[in-house]
């Protein structure tokens, strides 16, 4: 009976802790949700969205820097996207087991999880010294380093779950292995690998580290990639740094604008990917 | 596999009086030709990249690994207009902060994969899996200007002073807890990081949990084993492997982060004592600081360097984690 009794302790105060884990971990999320709502909420204003930002001590906004993200994370998601897509394709239908696949696939998990700002030192290295100055382009081609990894392997194992009995029906009816792979197996996992892209890009999005060697920032409204250009990160980086209230408001409108951008696309992902899984 | 029927296709058309040619035409090979080989292409890019990766750094910090040589890993001295250059407070607060993170995080994560996967109501499961989950999803951006503004002064007024009263007093571990109350330092950038690889070691120990076959939980709770026996006797040692990987995933992610370490490590390259209350600089701090403002040169090289000793690091972590996941998906095939 007292052996009882103290397993029965033991495994109460066990449940108990692992209570205590989850609402920890829910505890942060909530306090850092609440933090960015009420502080992004305030600095929220038309002024964000239409102005450029502003010298210390002066009104402004972030038209510029948002006008930049959107450029550079939609650029290198056109650039990154392909790129997976058809190295995914290799790796799921003609590279399952050959060497050239196995290693791809190990260094593919690799870059994965490389550190984003190593990403950056490279491309400062390949791109920025080179043409001798920072710009736009060489932020998009990090951040398409970026969202390659993420797009190969989501394109990989949403081809895998293709069942192998509709490539050999499509083969039965002669269709060539290109183009049972285009019109067979890639539209089988279509949302699939949709899901990967928007990951991708939720992921790029808020990354800050690759484009401080290589975009750079830019206090004014520039189109041009061949010149340094603003993005949100960078500005919230330098704004929340400094000590000028203005500037920490709306670097809190800033990271609102990030977050629930983030937020959403990951929401979206998840639900699209559910949606295909139970259909 | 269908020629026998493909032919006597042929011979019935052929007998209902149609025309049918024998020489029937092969698809073209040449689509699939080009297709493979493009693909393949896309495939040898990634490894360029990573080849690309490791060259491009080799090159840009060859001046300073020529310079200061294998030295440079454990001298102290960061002085760049001296032009004198030493990794070891770098690595050090790189380190320190990723095991103060694991510590905290490792636990934690075991607690809330239980929860999920033994514990929590079906119906709640994925809302909270969900939940967790977007932690990882928030930008590291947005951790590091909320530990830096929200996060350090309240950790540096209350719970700082609350460490240093009650582990501060004990004998070894106190000079830890020691020295002045700032809020940002290896600490709270430790904390920091711990939240932000929960979502990842927890997701993958849930994973892992998982697999662990019905069966072998249904037998030790026949027995009379309680849930946590369960656990921690059955599917803990099933899953070995997976868990031990997803750790050291969680840990490749602390030494590479860099936004939210920068916002709250304090930035500082003198250390005097060992109290983790102390501001530091980790390699990724180090960088975002003063990569922009280095002159060309050693300064750049040096830091480049850092970058590589980062890589490198990340590198061995990450495969180690990747063979050891490997390792339980191959144990996974054989046993089911």
């Amino acid at each position: 009976m007292e052996l009882h009794k103290k397993r029965k302790l033991i495994n109460n105060i066990a449940l108990a802790l692992s209570l205590a884990a989850m609402s920890f971990g829910l505890f942060w999320l909530a306090w850092i949700l609440i933090t960015i709502l009420q502080l992004g909420i305030a600095g929220l204003s038309v002024a964000v969205f239409t102005q450029m930002t502003p010298p210390p001590g002066s009104a402004g906004g972030l038209a510029n820097a948002i006008f930049g993200s959107f450029v550079m994370v939609g650029l290198a998601t056109l650039i990154g996207t392909p790129v997976g897509i058809l190295a995914g394709v290799y790796l799921a239908e003609y590279g399952r087991s050959t060497v050239l696949g196995h290693v791809t696939r190990f260094i593919n998990d690799i870059l994965l999880s490389a550190p984003s700002i190593v990403i950056g030192l490279f491309v400062y290295a390949a791109v920025v010294v080179p043409m001798g100055k920072f710009s736009g382009f060489a932020g998009v081609l990090a951040l398409a380093l970026l969202v390659m990894p993420v797009v190969i392997r989501t394109t990989e194992n949403m081809l895998r779950l293709v069942p192998d009995s509709l490539r050999e029906a499509a083969a039965a009816l002669g269709a060539p292995k290109w183009v049972m792979i285009l019109q067979v197996t890639v539209r089988a996992s279509q949302a699939g690998i949709i899901t990967g892209v928007l990951l991708a890009v939720a992921r790029i999005a808020g990354e800050t580290a690759p484009l401080m060697f290589t975009a750079l920032s830019n206090q004014f409204w520039s189109t041009a990639l061949t010149e340094p250009m603003a993005n949100l990160p960078m500005t919230i980086f330098r704004f929340a740094m400094s000590p000028f209230k203005d500037w920490q408001e709306l670097a809190w409108a800033g990271v609102l604008l990030i977050t629930m951008g983030v937020l959403i696309l990951n929401i979206a992902a998840r639900t699209l990917f559910k949606q295909k899984i139970t259909s | 596999m269908t020629l026998p029927e493909s032919g006597a296709a042929v011979a019935v058309a052929a007998g209902a009086g149609l025309k049918v040619s024998p020489v029937r035409r092969a698809p073209s090979q040449l689509g699939d030709v080009i297709f493979a080989n493009l693909t393949r292409g896309f495939a040898i890019l990634a490894l360029a990249s990573l080849a690309g990766i490791i060259v491009s750094l080799i090159y840009g910090a060859w001046p300073s690994i020529q310079k200061f040589g294998l030295p440079f890993l454990w001298s102290a001295d960061w002085n760049p207009p001296m032009a004198k250059f030493g990794a070891l407070i770098p690595i050090y607060g790189t380190l320190v902060t990723s095991i103060i993170a694991l510590v905290i995080a490792v636990p934690v994560s075991f607690g809330i994969a239980i929860f999920l996967t033994e514990l929590s109501p079906p119906w709640l499961r994925r809302p909270l899996g969900t939940a967790i989950e977007l932690l990882a999803a928030i930008p590291s951006i947005v951790y590091g200007m909320w530990g830096l503004l929200v996060f350090a002064p309240i950790f540096g007024k209350t719970i700082q002073p609350a460490l240093a009263a009650s582990l501060g007093q004990l004998p070894v571990i106190g000079q830890l807890f020691a020295g002045p109350t700032i809020g940002v330092g290896l600490l709270s950038a430790g904390i920091i990081l711990a939240i932000m690889i929960i979502p990842f070691i927890a997701s993958v120990m849930r994973d892992v949990f998982e697999i662990t076959p019905q069966m072998l939980k249904e037998s030790a709770y026949g027995v009379g084993a309680t849930t946590w026996e369960v656990v921690w006797n059955v599917v803990l040692p099933y899953t070995k492997a997976g868990v031990i990987g997803g750790i050291i995933l969680g840990l490749g992610r602390a030494l590479g982060e860099t936004m939210a370490v920068t916002f709250v490590i304090g930035n500082t390259n003198f250390l005097s004592n060992a109290s983790l209350f102390s501001p530091g600089n980790s390699i990724t701090s180090a960088l975002a600081n003063e990569f922009a403002e280095a002159e060309q040169g050693l300064h750049t090289a040096a830091l480049i360097e850092l970058g590589l000793i980062l890589f490198v690091i990340t590198f061995v972590v990450l495969a180690i984690s990747k063979v050891l996941l490997l390792r339980l998906e191959r144990q996974e095939g054989r046993k089911t």
